[in-house]
């Protein structure tokens, strides 16, 4: 049985390198079904993966089950996720989805490919005001992504193959 | 004397533009047009398999020209949307020509029978063109699907008033209270400046 638990008011807590400060990261909406879980963010609580400064390396992927190239580089990035330890590098794949696509299209591919990498949705359709947020140059065409530590951050609208990323990664490892 | 201040005027002027297009050629190549630039006129097959041009339209003071296709969500979303606009501005003299610029070998979905299907069941009232080897949308300078340029014909060709999204809201149109491309159009039938040129939007890859 599929089901939706609306987790309101849940709130993932992240701190920078000293511990010092607190954001709360709160998911709008968490989507659970056989074992995924997906939280739902609107682009202010988003924002805040974009900006954590704990000394890890993040790549964040923008991709949506319906984009051909997004899908065919994805294992691309589920190895960097296998083959890099959790404390140095954590991939974060934002899915662009439509919610009402997430139980019948994306749970389904997350099982299927088995995708061990953390996957929240990205909901906020006023994208005209977030995608400069991003990154000032991204058109909004998706694949996308950001490899960032502390300050040091690249965007990328392109896609990857394995090696191509792996690169990128060690420019900021 | 005014001759010769004419001709530095035309040398310098050829000097500029010369090391524009090639600063262009360098940097913006792939990125297509920018608002006031002169957008091309096409040549291609409509889903009565017809051709059609923008020059065929003799009455239109302009045109919302659209990249769509079948395959992608976010196309989807504003079908319904894009007929309205259609049947609104049509009769001003904006009518929606809607271009489909994937390969249909990247996605099936996406091909001319798809399209024939596609806009039956919806019904869509303006044409549905194909971008037949994929030339046209790389001039635009299209990245995705729903990808709106507004163009008003001048004497000078069409120029460019517009690039971006339809809306503010992909989900929910009752809910968009950023009505971006019927601003625009408005503007221009009211001869004003229009409020936004030019926003950005997530949708779906345009494969070549």
């Amino acid at each position: 049985m599929r089901k939706l638990i609306l987790y309101i008011g849940l709130a993932v807590f992240l701190s920078n390198c000293k511990g010092e400060q607190q954001i709360a990261i709160e998911a709008s909406n968490v989507f659970s079904d056989k074992g995924v879980e997906i939280p739902v963010y609107d682009f202010e609580n988003f924002e805040h993966l974009l900006n954590i400064n704990d000394g890890k390396t993040r790549v964040i992927n923008f991709w949506a089950t319906w984009c051909k190239p997004c899908v065919a580089e994805l294992p691309y990035f589920e190895l960097i996720n296998s083959r890099y330890p959790n404390k140095e590098v954590e991939v974060i794949l934002v899915s662009l989805d439509l919610p009402n696509h997430v139980e019948s299209k994306l749970i389904p591919f997350v099982k299927k490919q088995r995708i061990q990498s953390k996957i929240v949705l990205l909901d906020d359709p006023d994208a005209n005001t977030w995608i400069p947020k991003v990154n000032e140059n991204w058109s909004g065409s998706i694949p996308a992504t950001i490899i960032y530590k502390g300050n040091t951050s690249n965007f990328y609208e392109r896609s990857f193959t394995y090696d191509e990323l792996e690169r990128e990664l060690k420019k900021i490892l | 004397m005014k001759t010769l201040k004419i001709l530095v005027v035309v040398v310098l002027v050829i000097a500029v533009s010369a090391f524009a297009i090639d600063k262009v050629n360098v940097n913006e190549a792939d990125k297509g047009y920018a608002i006031g630039d002169t957008a091309t006129d096409f040549k291609l097959k409509n889903i009565d398999d017809k051709m059609v041009s923008l020059e065929d339209y003799k009455d239109a003071k302009g045109f919302i020209v659209i990249f769509t296709c079948n395959h992608c969500p976010y196309s989807v979303a504003y079908e319904d949307r894009i007929i309205e606009l259609d049947k609104k501005f049509k009769t001003k003299g904006y009518p929606v020509i809607a271009i489909n610029p994937n390969n249909p070998k990247a996605y099936p979905t996406d091909s001319f029978d798809e399209m024939k299907v596609r806009a039956k069941e919806k019904g869509f009232t303006f044409p549905y063109l194909f971008d037949d080897g994929q030339k046209i949308y790389p001039q635009y300078g299209a990245t995705k699907t729903p990808h709106v340029y507004i163009l008003e014909k001048t004497g000078t060709g069409n120029l460019v008033r517009y690039i971006g999204a339809i809306d503010n809201n992909y989900k929910d149109a009752a809910a968009a209270d950023e009505k971006y491309v019927e601003d625009a159009v408005n503007a221009l039938l009211k001869g004003e400046k229009i409020p936004v040129e030019t926003t950005k939007a997530i949708g779906c890859s345009i494969k070549a």
